[in-house]
């Protein structure tokens, strides 16, 4: 058994997408005897983010976007519930707390490590946003709790002026607050508020989306359904008593109702790691996802500084390639540079209302060419909402 | 942190390589790096998406701040301002 005990520890922090994809990934890759399995979650649950923004407009139900992470780990890999405190590199080992909270922390060396961490949402980084949030003139769909509470928001709201704005770069799901606006037009239409309620979507950039094709297909809709569009917005500060939007660029605006982008950070263990920027996002590798410096230690998904969308199809390539490279380094054999490479592939959906959506997927090389909005895409994501479970967490795909 | 690197007439702070950046984008990557940094920094952005060459500079005459100048490269733009407010 002496090889068992020596076996190199790998350690994934985080059960988001990208840390249980990679997870279940080397489970297949590697024999039981050749790596020991951690994996470290602080909530045990592994939630399905993208289901939240169809929270506010009834159109999903909240139990069918959340799991338990064990059911969806294969057996060999251990997981610990718990928050991981603290990141030691020149002693390889991480501090995990105490889930219960009183008993000791514990200590885990590791050998290799990877940060599947994500990001958390910062209001406080917006003067005016954190009052606003708790006041109950703005809100966000970026947490479940949020977009539930946004739901009874636009139940009762009967007239005025929405604002859809984003407060901070970058964020998650860059499509994601054009989409929320399309699917707000179409709901203040079916309960009959359309005709009274002044609908405007900020954009920081100085057009609808920030990928040209993907704008000149939006910028006709926004127009046709009456949704005004104001770009150059970058959302600074908010005087919620008054209810003003004030921007980057010097501008001012009074709403109504305003649903807010809140600005996003890297997730906090990787702060506390001492390893990431200012913003919390971990510099990594474009390509072989190391962390910049760092030998042994990865980064995916959301909580990398990579000039790529912060979607769970982004964490999910990027779980294979960091697969591949801790096989290889395992199995001391070289990278197969195909597969241990990212090449900043990312494949998502975006829903123009009425049942329709259309496909943005594109990587460093190929930019997008989203096909004109149809119903197909509208049914393929929403069939992919309800296969996630079956396809995504478990790497069959 | 790399060191800073001489461009003709200034020093730049912090850049942001977004070469193959479709979404969110170099001009989003600019702005992100903004948001951040203190007043008076030079900061620049790399981008090998050819629609910066119009959005980038529209974006800090916008905002207010000096643009300092885009400098081709192979297959790529460095594009620099100064943060002044
Ligand atoms: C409204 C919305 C819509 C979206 N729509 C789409 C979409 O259509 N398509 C798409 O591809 N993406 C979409 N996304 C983005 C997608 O959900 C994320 O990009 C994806 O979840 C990122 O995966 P990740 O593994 O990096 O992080 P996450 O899935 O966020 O997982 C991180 C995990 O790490 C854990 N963790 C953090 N810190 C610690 C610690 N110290 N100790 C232990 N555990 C820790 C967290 O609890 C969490 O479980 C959407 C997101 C939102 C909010």
């Amino acid at each position: 058994m002496a090889n068992v005990i020596q076996r190199p520890t790998i350690a994934i922090v985080g059960g988001g997408v990208g840390g249980t994809v990679l997870a279940n990934l080397l489970a297949r890759q590697l024999d039981e005897d050749e790596a020991r399995l951690v994996l470290i979650d602080q909530s045990g649950h592994h939630l399905y983010q993208p289901g939240w923004l169809y929270l506010p407009f009834n159109g999903q139900d909240p139990e069918h976007l959340e799991r338990s992470e064990r059911s969806l780990l294969r057996h060999r890999i251990d997981l610990y519930v718990s928050r991981v405190e603290q990141v030691d590199v020149e002693t390889r080992s991480l501090r995990l707390a105490d889930p219960t909270g009183v008993g000791p922390t514990e200590r885990l060396h590791y050998d290799y490590l990877v940060f599947a961490s994500g990001a958390r949402i910062a209001p406080e980084e917006v003067p005016g946003l954190p009052e606003a949030l708790a006041q109950g003139s703005a809100h966000q769909f970026y947490t479940q709790e949020g977009a539930e509470r946004l739901r009874q928001a636009l139940h009762a709201f009967h007239d005025g002026h929405i604002a859809v704005a984003i407060g901070g770069i970058p964020y998650k799901c860059p499509p994601a607050p054009l989409e929320f606006t399309f699917l707000l037009e179409a709901y203040l239409r079916k309960r009959g508020l359309r005709e009274r309620t002044k609908l405007t979507y900020y954009s920081p950039l100085p057009r609808a989306f920030t990928i040209e094709s993907v704008s000149e297909l939006a910028a006709p809709l926004l127009a046709e359904r009456g949704i005004e569009s104001r770009i150059f917005f970058n959302v600074t500060e908010i005087d919620h008593q008054k209810r003003l939007l004030r921007s980057l660029e010097g501008e001012e605006d009074r709403y109504d109702l305003l649903v807010i982008v809140p600005p996003h950070r890297g997730a906090l263990i990787a702060e506390q790691s001492g390893l990431a920027d200012a913003q919390g996002w971990l510099p990594t590798d474009r390509a072989t996802l190391e962390v910049k410096g760092q030998e042994g230690i990865f980064a995916l998904g959301d909580v990398t500084d990579l000039p790529v969308s912060k979607s769970g199809s982004a964490a999910h390539f990027e779980a294979a390639v960091v697969a591949e490279r801790l096989s290889a380094a395992i199995r001391m054999r070289t990278v197969n540079p195909r597969e241990g490479c990212y090449d900043g592939r990312v494949m998502c959906f975006m829903e123009t209302g009425y049942a329709q959506a259309t496909r943005i997927e594109f990587d460093y090389e190929h930019p997008p060419v989203p096909p004109k909005p149809g119903w197909f895409y509208h049914l393929e994501k929403m069939l992919f909402n309800k296969a996630y479970w079956y396809l995504v967490p478990p790497a069959r795909v | 942190m790399p060191d800073p690197i001489t461009i003709p007439d200034a020093r730049i702070d912090r850049e942001v390589d977004a070469r193959g950046s479709f979404c969110p984008g170099p001009l989003m990557e600019l702005i992100r790096v903004v948001r951040a940094a203190p007043v008076g920094s030079v900061l620049s952005v790399l981008s090998s998406d050819p629609g910066s060459a119009k959005d980038i500079p529209a974006w800090i005459q916008k905002a207010g701040y000096e643009f300092l100048g885009a400098y081709a490269l192979e297959g790529y733009t460095r594009f620099v301002m100064r943060k002044t407010h």
